[in-house]
């Protein structure tokens, strides 16, 4: 019930709609939830509305830190993940 | 997908276990409440729990909005579509939540005899545009679900009010997820049996985008609980769970937010006014499992209770006790685990579900039973 995807915005549509891309299929949701958002962003969708914008800075900051935390920690994987 | 696979990736899973691996202290243990369904349903389908060391252990929370669905509130949804005769819309999940007298809405649904049909929607819209294809029919939305699923609800009624729609409403039963945290941490289990620990709180993902990081503040303050936002995918819990212990070693309990690249402090402004403004507080409201909740739940104002199935039709909540043999409650508490359940998985299976936790792939027993019990037979006799 919770579950919802982050998805790219390909098309503004009238009426606060725009068509997302899924996974390769266009699917239209309603943004009347979420102010200025442009082609080519992406924003979280759940039963059809678009929750929230997604940061993709922010996301390939928290995608560098769990790099970075992971080398400190070992290279290999540890032994109870056998 | 992109900003779904990276946040899978096995590499970068073995690393952040190893950095767990090295943060958990082993003379302590680490108890951790993931409050979602969404959480829950990653942790089981990756085998989160799995790659942390055994000191460290992950409870199941409240957070699945089917799961905490009283039977008396489905009793309701049936009863408009048997007696009232109206075009009943739910989401898929609810249809096959147990109700009463061996009924669930599917079950109702094939026994329909009178003008009354249930239909499963995909998004409260399509509740709407029932309403405006069928003039004649009195179209009901079953609107369930947390803080994510609300703002949709709001906006559907005010679409409604602007269409001037008099043969469309909503039976609300949308919950919040700072009243379920306040139950936990009052619960007795918690407060005086002491029977379940709780060092801290991996907090919800999506309900965060709307209502910010900002209403976990005071969990965080008041009952010296660290809460970490996390994302839904298995990196971002596994990022939570060690930003968590970090708070534990350190004595800290604030609120921090791994999931940046969705939610900020403030959420959803333009959300939560939508909320705010066709919604109010109720007074008290009925989970499953934890019992009645003061100020848990939202119900239509009065400036909308045209849009109000409660005010429409002549309906009322009635209290009905669970399957006897069903321990949703003290799972939903995070005081049982799924297999504990003495039902669990010979009759009370996802196909046929004889508590609300069985039924959506959130629930705490659903996906035990989807990935985790085969687990469980490995160490059996
Ligand atoms: S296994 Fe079924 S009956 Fe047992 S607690 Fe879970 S949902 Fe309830």
């Amino acid at each position: 019930m919770c579950l919802a995807l982050p998805c790219r915005v390909v098309e503004l549509l009238p009426g606060e709609q725009a068509t997302v891309d899924v996974d390769g299929v266009g699917r239209r949701v309603s943004l009347a939830l979420v102010d200025e958002v442009a082609v080519g962003d992406y924003v979280i969708v759940h039963v059809g509305y678009a929750l929230t914008r997604l940061d993709a800075d922010e996301a390939l900051k928290t995608l560098a830190l769990f790099a970075e935390l992971g080398q400190a920690a070992a290279p290999e994987p540890p032994a109870w993940s056998a | 997908m992109k900003f779904i696979d990276e946040f899978r990736d096995r590499e970068l899973a073995y690393g952040l276990a190893a950095a767990i691996g090295r943060a958990a202290q082993p003379q302590r243990d680490y108890h951790f409440m993931e409050f979602c369904g969404g959480h829950t349903h990653a942790i089981a389908r990756y085998g989160v729990g799995d790659l942390l060391p055994v000191n460290v252990r992950l409870i199941h929370g409240p957070g699945c909005p089917v799961c905490v669905l009283p039977i008396g509130r489905i009793d309701m949804a049936i009863r408009l579509a048997m007696d009232e005769g109206v075009i009943l819309c739910s989401y898929g999940d609810p249809l096959r939540v147990p109700a009463s007298g061996g009924l669930s809405l599917l079950r109702a649904r094939a026994a329909l005899a009178g003008g009354g049909e249930i239909r499963m929607v995909y998004c409260a819209a399509d509740a709407l545009r029932l309403a405006q294809e069928n003039g004649q029919r009195q179209v009901v939305f079953f609107a369930i679900g947390f803080e994510t699923t609300t703002p949709p609800t709001a906006v559907v009624i005010r679409q409604a009010r602007a269409l001037g729609l008099r043969n469309f409403s909503v039976l609300c039963c949308h919950v919040l997820t700072p009243a379920a945290i306040a139950s936990i941490l009052e619960s007795p289990e918690v407060r005086q049996w002491g029977s379940v620990r709780l060092d801290g709180f991996i907090g919800p993902a999506h309900v965060s985008t709307i209502i910010g990081s900002r209403p976990y503040e005071f969990f965080a303050a008041e009952y010296r609980k660290p809460v970490v936002i996390a994302g839904f995918e298995p990196l971002d819990v596994m990022q939570a769970i060690l930003m968590l212990i970090a708070q534990v070693n350190s004595g800290r309990a604030v609120v921090e937010n791994e999931f940046a690249r969705a939610v900020t402090r403030a959420g959803n402004r333009k959300a939560q006014q939508m909320v705010a403004e066709v919604f109010e507080l109720r007074r008290s409201f009925a989970w499953r499992g934890l019992g009645e909740l003061p100020y848990s739940a939202l119900r239509i104002r009065r400036e909308f209770a045209e849009y109000d199935a409660e005010r429409r039709f002549p309906i009322s909540y009635q209290a009905v006790p669970d399957h006897p043999a069903c321990e949703c409650g003290a799972v939903l508490r995070g005081a049982r685990r799924p297999q504990d359940c003495r039902i669990f998985g010979s009759v009370c299976t996802p196909e046929n579900p004889v508590g609300s936790c069985m039924v959506s792939s959130e629930g705490a027993c659903a996906a035990h039973y989807s990935f985790g019990r085969f687990a469980d037979a490995k160490v059996a006799p």
